[in-house]
């Protein structure tokens, strides 16, 4: 299905294909992300959801298309602009990605150092506030990522890319391998930061939980494209195998009751 | 022994059609068991005439059911030896051997275009990374280098005297340290050993920063990994490795010495009369000469083997050790181009 082109769209992928060898992961694939809105990306297990992430923030090639981030195209821009984007996204890697050598304080202020001036005393305050912010106490500070629990990593890490105030947050599954607690407390919370920091999130997802709780929109990736873009009841209300199969399958109807 | 039973079983029914299978003394039953009695069914099978089970307990049923459905399993794959597959091997090394230079100059230019923005954007530099590592590379290689240096400088100057002997020639042992330990051994010896040391340190660091997205992480950051990872590494080692060598020679000239004096009778002042004969500065800036080559040769070797590291762990050992061994190699292949060129101008 063709999106509809929107104005406001954040991140705008436009006849984007990417192929690994002989395989091609990505078959001319469009997909909008509007500004402000939390979308939940779904898919089979291995249908490149990930790929489409990296691909989107530059670590994966491709081999034709064109994605443009805040109206940017990535590949068209030079090194200051390249970086002004990626000083206003921040992503959450699927395993967390914390510098192992760095403490939970270092994680999160690591990337405020580079971009900027400020003095080490509001550094810290500002880190104890965005660890607030994900729930997390001031003590863990001084953890290292390999003293840190699972969830606790990934609440790390989401404090770590919240640390330059971003607009928009890539996360990479991030309810996977957390408790359904974890995972509820979790979505309450991005939910909550989209609401007062006004971001747009971009989530990669397998838990029908948060998309239920969580997303405004819904995108589904299948065979290298996106099969279908909209809202939960649109998802619901669609003929397609998989969907008929992911949305009203018996884990899903124990989610919506 | 089941299997060999079942086996035998097999070729009882030769071309007996409708054989009926009776498992009714079978009072406790796994999966192994199942398949067994799954494959006995299936050999006495013919055409469309299916052989029978008869006597299954209620609670295998569903057991047996599921080995049912189970399809006979593929032929694993057998390499075959032969001699073009050998020779594609052989061509593919020295294929991989090209690839492996060219990967190294990339290195070089990316960090060498890194070392220029670093340049004019002091900002961007490191300090606390470079000397967190030269305090890892450095002086904390300290010990070891200066005890096998020394231990080094003792066996040459007792072979040395063991052999010069016979000659009367006891005194020239002197000669051969000091150009042997300052020009070659001291320098190569050092480098071989940071490059075992520290190279594979860093291998194993950037690899295991690349299998945890550490290193795409820094990139989505805005951060130019080779800024902030390689650069900081590769300084420190080749500020270490001058220090770590001179070091050396000295150790190593000491363990000469104090050999030459205990088991040579060659007193100290005698030695120190005949090394100063023996030697000029040229010999000690010689070596030293070459140890920054060298510790670039070793870092830029290992921060490409830790950047080429996969996902897995096994990929990490492969390029640790390939990390080693390359870095030692290219070490002694600099050593020859720098003999080379020492004597091509007559020093």
């Amino acid at each position: 299905m063709a999106p509809q082109p929107f104005p406001d769209a954040i991140i705008r992928v436009r006849d984007v294909t990417v192929q690994f060898g002989s395989t091609r992961v990505l078959d001319q694939l469009d997909l909008d992300v509007r500004r402000g809105e939390i979308l939940g990306f779904v898919g089979p297990s291995g249908a490149g959801k990930s790929v489409l992430t990296r691909t989107i923030i530059g670590l994966v090639p491709k081999l034709s298309g064109r994605i443009e981030v805040f109206d940017v195209d990535l590949d068209a821009a030079d090194a200051a602009t390249r970086r002004s984007v990626e000083r206003r996204w921040g992503i959450l890697f699927q395993q967390g990605a914390l510098f192992s050598s760095l403490t939970v304080r270092q994680n999160i202020q690591f990337p405020v150092r580079e971009y900027l001036k400020v003095s080490q005393r509001l550094l810290d305050e500002i880190m104890v506030a965005k660890l607030g912010m994900v729930g997390l106490q001031p003590e863990v500070a001084e953890r290292f990522p390999s003293e840190l629990s699972g969830g606790m990593v990934k609440r790390v890490a989401l404090a770590r890319a919240l640390a330059l105030d971003p607009e928009l947050v890539f996360l990479d599954e991030p309810t996977s391998g957390l408790d359904p607690i974890g995972a509820g407390d979790f979505d309450e919370l991005v939910r909550t930061l989209q609401r007062t920091l006004g971001l747009t999130v971009f989530m990669v997802t397998h838990d029908l939980d948060s998309l239920y709780t969580a997303c405004d929109r819904i995108a589904v990736l299948g065979n290298g494209k996106i099969i279908a873009a909209g809202s939960m009841a649109d998802m619901q209300a669609s003929e397609h195998p998989w969907l008929r199969q992911y949305f009203h399958g018996k884990r899903a109807r124990a989610v919506m009751g | 022994m089941l299997e060999r039973l079942v086996a035998e079983a097999e070729k009882l029914a030769g071309s007996k059609a409708d054989v009926s299978i009776d498992v009714s003394e079978v009072s406790k039953l796994d999966t192994f068991g199942a398949w067994l009695i799954e494959r006995l069914r299936r050999s006495f099978s013919q055409g469309t005439v299916e052989a029978s089970i008869n006597g299954l307990s209620a609670n295998y049923s569903s057991l047996v059911d599921e080995v049912r459905r189970v399809s006979a399993a593929p032929a694993l794959d057998t390499a075959t030896i032969t001699i073009t597959g050998m020779l594609e091997q052989i061509g593919r090394t020295v294929a991989g051997i090209f690839g492996t230079v060219a990967a190294l100059i990339d290195m070089l230019g990316a960090v060498l275009v890194a070392s220029g923005r670093v340049f004019l954007r002091p900002r961007g530099f490191r300090l606390t990374s470079t000397v967190h590592h030269l305090e890892q590379v450095c002086w904390r290689a300290v010990p070891i280098i200066v005890l096998i240096t020394f231990l080094i400088g003792c066996i040459i100057s007792q072979q040395g005297i063991f052999h010069f002997r016979r000659f009367g020639a006891d005194i020239f042992v002197v000669d051969m340290l000091g150009v042997l330990v300052l020009r070659e051994i001291g320098v190569l010896l050092v480098a071989i050993m940071i490059a075992g040391r520290s190279g594979s340190a860093y291998t194993a660091e950037l690899g295991s920063m690349k299998m945890r997205e550490e290193i795409d992480a820094l990139r989505t950051m805005g951060f130019d990994p080779i800024e902030v990872l390689i650069l900081p590494r590769l300084l420190a080692l080749v500020i270490a490795l001058p220090i770590l060598a001179f070091l050396g020679d000295i150790a190593a000239l000491y363990g000469g010495g104090l050999v030459a004096w205990f088991y040579g009778g060659v007193d100290p002042e005698a030695f120190l009369l005949r090394l100063r004969d023996a030697i000029s500065i040229n010999h000690f800036t010689v070596g030293l000469i070459k140890a920054p080559v060298m510790a670039a040769v070793i870092g830029i070797v290992a921060c490409v083997e830790g950047l080429a590291v996969q996902g897995s762990a096994e990929s990490l050992g492969r390029h640790t050790t390939s990390s080693v061994v390359k870095g030692i190699f290219f070490v002694i292949v600099m050593d020859g181009v720098f003999a080379i060129f020492f004597a091509a101008i007559g020093i």
